[in-house]
């Protein structure tokens, strides 16, 4: 019991954490990347797990892990600037202090995804927890088939990681496709839902795997389609997102029907939660 | 060499289609080829034809005033490129035009309704495999419509 409080007492302390980059993405959206002052190896995560940051004196927020899993040196998260502590959050200068709680939850299932096809279908800011994915299969080429990354942005201006979806698309078994829901005329990309993207992906619905992450209503529509292009459900895997406090499974506040997103997700197998997606009360 | 035939009958959009459909169409079939920037039709235009793209992509467009045009969608290879001709008054409703070097089949729509109401069961075919293609476009403009990656959505 001891033990127990213990490690929960230890999960709810925040790290002082020193901001080393502020990297505009978006005109709302930053990646920042935070450091250990003393430069300790300890923020080894797995892909689509979540820290809690902590602005102090403002609050926290949770916030996926966008950065490399093989550079444990530092953390890099992508926040979108919509309420005060994340405001505050981007608004961090270099060498400013972050508080780090984590990192927390179920992630990706990238081992069970070895030797097969990786679909990755994201929408708006659902790229960033994806991002640890794209660089563990481009990492570790052999142990994964073709990689095809479909994206969905609100406009060409609202694209996150513009260069690297660019250098992610010239890899070997790669395809990177892109749309947005408004185009202006100097955009020469796709426009359209994210779906419309299917019927020019080189899929092989029978070897491969499909994570998602992106507004709920977004990742339903995917989850139809990649259906009826004959993905079985068993492979497909979601990201939820509700309203994480503890990050533990202490608080309920991320309750989703009988899960706890912030500790049974927040990646969970299709099969468990497709049947409380379309749940309004949820 | 690909026959005019040949192609129609390859195209995503005519999949499964009946030999003696085939035939009826490439009476009405010709190639072409649209630079890019070029506007292979306009908005308010009447609409007399419809294509079969086989290569590059079409921006369908908006005119606003004092504004660039707004691209609502974008059709490319394996996707079929204007339906107005089918329905009356057969008036382009928006413009389309070649953000790339596209290559098409054009349909003569005047052909093809002419066909069709001598031949309901072609009708009927044609009308059932663009219900779909309008489904599909009204599905992905909806979405749009939702701004569903908007701050607070």
């Amino acid at each position: 019991m001891t033990t127990v409080v213990a490690a929960s007492t230890q999960s709810m302390l925040p790290h002082p954490y020193a901001v080393q980059q502020v990297l505009k993405e978006t005109a709302d959206t930053f990646t920042l990347t935070l450091g250990q002052p003393n430069g300790v190896d300890a923020n080894r995560f797995q892909p689509g797990q979540f820290s809690m940051l902590w602005v102090f004196g403002v609050g926290e927020v949770p916030i996926s892990i966008s950065g490399d899993p093989d550079e444990p040196d530092h953390l890099v998260y992508t926040v979108r600037s919509v309420g005060e502590a994340t405001q505050m959050l981007v608004s961090r200068r270099v060498g400013e202090a972050v508080g780090v709680r984590g990192p927390f939850g179920k992630g990706w299932p990238v081992k069970e995804a070895e030797g097969r096809d990786v679909v990755i279908i994201a929408g708006g800011i659902g790229l960033a927890p994806l991002r640890p994915v794209i660089y563990e299969v481009l990492h570790n080429r052999q142990k994964y088939g073709r990689l095809v990354v479909l994206y969905g942005a609100r406009s060409p201006h609202d694209r996150l990681y513009r260069t690297q979806l660019a250098d992610w698309a010239r890899q070997r078994d790669t395809q990177v496709l892109v749309t947005t829901d408004f185009g202006g005329s100097s955009w020469r990309g796709h426009v359209g839902a994210v779906t419309t993207l299917f019927k020019y992906a080189r899929l092989q619905p029978e070897r491969s795997v499909a994570f998602t992450c992106g507004p709920e209503i977004m990742m339903r529509f995917v989850v139809r389609d990649l259906q009826t292009l004959g993905l079985a459900r068993e492979n497909i895997y979601l990201s939820m997102e509700r309203n994480m406090k503890c990050a533990v499974g202490f608080c309920g506040h991320c309750q989703y029907g009988p899960h706890f997103v912030c500790k049974d997700g927040p990646i969970f197998p299709y099969e468990r939660v497709g049947s409380l997606l379309g749940k309004y009360e949820l | 060499m690909e026959t005019l035939e040949r192609i129609i009958a390859e195209h995503p959009f005519f999949a499964g289609l009946a030999a003696h459909y085939t035939d009826l169409l490439t009476g009405c079939a010709s190639n072409v080829r649209f630079d890019a920037g070029t506007y292979i039709f306009k908005e308010a235009e009447e609409a007399n034809e419809f294509y079969l793209i086989r290569g590059g992509k079409v921006a369908i467009e908006v005119f606003a005033p004092q504004r660039e045009p707004i691209t609502l969608a974008t059709v490319g290879e394996g996707e079929i490129l204007g339906w107005s001709w089918l329905v009356p008054p057969y008036q382009q409703r928006f413009h389309g035009r070649a953000i790339v070097p596209v290559r098409a089949i054009a349909l003569n729509g005047k052909c093809l309704r002419t066909k069709c109401e001598q031949n309901h069961d072609l009708g009927y075919e044609m009308l059932k495999r663009f219900a779909g293609i309008m489904e599909q476009r009204l599905e992905s403009t909806l979405f749009q419509l939702l701004d569903v990656y908007a701050v607070g959505r």
